[in-house]
């Protein structure tokens, strides 16, 4: 079963007074409960305008987002209906989620569900706090007196206080350093296996992705060009996208060796190029590259949309 | 023959509200002619401290005490005209956010030859020329049009390189990078890394390259420096210091990353945080955090010994890791 579902999700941006934006360009992706869906690809790619749609803040231009069956409207943040509350948000900055000028433990308050009544609030906040590995003594104090890691572990408290079934986590760790990355990144993974939660991790960290997520998307200019399970990504990347981002990830070793380069720039989303997109950079590109090519299955919870990783057109 | 850049037991304080607030101790650290040597540790363990050291950016009122010399002239004692002479010619930095090093409303052109016209003595027509030169070894498209473009034109990683031929404008020795492609994805740090290797190679530049990236440390650098608390902790060749560590931090630092494919087996985060200055233990600085601590550790701070070919070690139990290893 699946608990959140992106189908043919389109966003476009209209910035005033320039062209329009095509941030999304039809993504389809799906997060079943306790499972950890990873999303790649470089900036400006499209990452954060569909998390935003994913997560009910912004609507789609077209396509649509179900959760738990239901399409997801954005009413606005506040007056989200019971079951919306259900998806839930973490960004790179928690102060997208936190306010600075009031306790934490009153931020958590708001978000602890009403059917939660009396002194059981209170100790719903403390529960919170200890998920999160934070004292109960933190409620009283400001968001502003705690460390960047704390910090984002109280933005994660608060998007747990309404019992999400889903997290849409943007970025959560890429302003920590390691240390803090690893303690931040094993309390999100802990939560979706002890909970059965299902979470849709974005980075562009791709060591980071592959540590954790069950199942990884590569986006580029706005298209999910392969999706596989991490391990079978990793080991077989089939689109010539996912090899190049792969093979740039700088590693350790007795001796230095410098990463592969790939060519090119990330081209203007406004000016994307017709047909396959990653063709003005890709090694492989041939004629046929000059139409997009359509996205086939390639395995259980695996996708390639590449000329080379075709079905044989049959001859008739 | 000592090396191009020698810095030799420095320490720095700050000014702060309750006297001078120690920020390095005891540092020392070479860079040899045409070497690729890594600073890396968590935030706030001091490697843009030294940087700053090094190109006389230190905040008023800092206190220093060791030396720093550069092609064997110690650079604490510089006057303003010294420093002048050093920066540019001799060390010159680029630094994690490109944007600090390039004024919003100049053209590159304009930037770039400005500071040779400047630094160099040279006229308009050399510098124009010089300018288009640098932007071909830094590998930026179209050069000459780039010299018409300004910054917010180019992308984040393009601007990074567009700095990096500023640096290189007056042809120095030395290159501190400090985290130049930290806020860079994955594709484009790769280029800007073989850009410096490249350059290292062609032009005998030496680079101290900061980072925090371990994964980085080891493509790039040939020797490294891990820094804990204002203390380099460990130091030795790259690839050696990081598939074998001999200090524990070293090792906490490789267990805290991610390490590839083994989907559900957790990272190792090192627990607690970095002591702040002016905070840290009795002893080694560590050892708040450290899982191998005994009662010797707090009694003094372990000094940098040897711990293997060109290597060093501030840990009481380096040769155990060593024997371990
Ligand atoms: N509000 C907006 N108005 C106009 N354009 C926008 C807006 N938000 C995003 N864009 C553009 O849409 C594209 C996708 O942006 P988005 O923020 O979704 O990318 P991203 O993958 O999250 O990038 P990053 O890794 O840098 O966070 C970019 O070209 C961006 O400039
Ligand atoms: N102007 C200043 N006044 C007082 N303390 C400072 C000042 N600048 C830096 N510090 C302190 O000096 C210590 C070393 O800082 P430094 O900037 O060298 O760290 P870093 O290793 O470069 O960290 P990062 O990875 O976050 O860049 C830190 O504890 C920092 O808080
Ligand atoms: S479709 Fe063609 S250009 Fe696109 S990734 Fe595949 S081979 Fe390269
Ligand atoms: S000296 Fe002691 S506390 Fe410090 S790193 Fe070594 S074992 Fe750990
Ligand atoms: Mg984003
Ligand atoms: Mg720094």
């Amino acid at each position: 079963m699946t608990l959140l579902e992106i189908e043919a999700v389109h966003v476009e941006h209209k910035p005033r007074g320039r062209a329009p934006v095509r941030a999304v360009a039809g993504v389809d992706l799906a997060v079943a409960p306790g499972q950890i869906v990873g999303l790649v690809g470089e900036s400006g790619c499209g990452k954060s305008s569909l998390a935003r749609v994913a997560a009910g803040l912004t609507a789609p231009s077209a396509g649509q987002v179900r959760y738990a069956g239901r399409p997801v409207t954005p009413l606005g943040w506040r007056r989200r209906n019971a079951d919306e509350v259900g998806l839930q948000m973490v960004f790179q900055n928690p102060y997208a989620s936190l306010n600075p000028r009031r306790a934490v433990g009153e931020q958590l308050l708001d978000g602890v569900p009403a059917e939660v009544a009396g002194p059981a609030r209170r100790a719903r906040v403390a529960e919170l706090l200890d998920r999160v590995g934070m004292p109960a003594t933190a409620a009283a104090r400001y968001p502003h007196q705690f460390s960047g890691g704390q910090r984002q572990r109280l933005a994660i408290a608060r998007a747990l206080a309404p019992q999400p079934r889903v997290i849409i986590a943007d970025e959560p760790v890429t302003a920590l350093d390691a240390s803090s990355q690893a303690q931040v990144v094993n309390l999100l993974v802990g939560l979706v296996r002890e909970l059965g939660m299902g979470m849709l991790f974005i980075s562009h960290d791709l060591a980071l992705v592959h540590e954790i997520a069950d199942v990884t998307a590569v986006m580029y200019l706005g298209k999910i060009v392969e999706a596989a399970p991490t391990r079978r990504l990793w080991e077989q990347p089939l689109h010539p996208y996912t090899r190049a981002l792969i093979d740039a990830v700088p590693r350790i070793s007795a001796e230095p060796v410098l990463p592969a380069t790939l060519a090119g720039e990330v081209p203007d989303p406004a000016n994307a190029p017709s047909g396959c997109r990653f063709a003005p950079r890709c090694p492989h590109a041939f004629d046929r590259c000059a139409e997009a090519p359509p996205t086939v299955a390639t395995g259980p919870s695996a996708a390639v949309a590449c000329w080379l990783h075709q079905p044989q057109p049959a001859h008739l | 023959m000592g090396a191009l850049l020698d810095i030799d037991r420095l320490a720095v304080a700050l000014p702060g509200p309750r006297g001078p607030l120690p920020i390095l101790h005891d540092v020392s650290l070479t860079v040899g002619e045409g070497e690729l040597v890594g600073i890396a540790g968590e935030s706030g363990c001091g490697k843009s401290m030294t940087a700053q050291t090094v190109l006389g950016l230190l905040p008023p009122g800092a206190k220093t005490t060791g030396s720093a010399r550069f092609d064997g002239r110690e650079l604490l004692t510089l006057d303003r005209k010294g420093w002048q002479r050093v920066r540019g010619r001799g060390i010159a930095m680029v630094f994690q956010d490109p944007t600090a090093a390039l004024h919003p409303m100049l053209t590159v052109g304009t930037q770039l030859t400005e500071h040779m016209r400047i630094h160099l003595g040279m006229n308009r027509k050399a510098a124009q020329r010089r300018a288009v030169d640098l932007l071909d070894q830094v590998r930026l498209p179209d050069p000459e049009r780039a010299l018409r473009a300004y910054p917010h034109q180019f992308s984040g990683g393009m601007r990074q390189r567009v700095a990096i031929a500023g640096a290189l404008a007056a042809q120095p020795r030395l290159l501190i990078a400090d985290e130049p492609t930290t806020a860079l994805d994955v594709t484009v740090q790769a280029g800007i890394l073989a850009l410096l290797d490249r350059l290292r190679r062609d032009t005998g530049l030496a680079v101290a390259f900061i980072t925090h990236d371990l994964g980085v440390l080891s493509a790039l650098t040939a020797r490294s420096y891990v820094f804990y608390a204002g203390r380099v902790v460990e130091a030795g060749p790259t690839g050696a210091l990081l598939t074998g560590p001999r200090h524990p931090y070293t090792a906490a630092l490789l267990g805290a990353r991610p390490h590839g494919g083994q989907t559900g087996v957790a990272l190792t985060p090192i627990p607690g945080s970095p002591p702040a200055p002016g905070e840290l233990p009795p002893g080694c600085a560590f050892s708040t955090r450290c899982a191998h601590v005994r009662d010797e550790c707090r009694t003094a701070v372990p000094p940098l010994h040897p711990a293997g070919p060109d290597r060093t070690s501030a840990c009481v139990i380096r040769t155990e890791l060593e024997v371990a290893a």
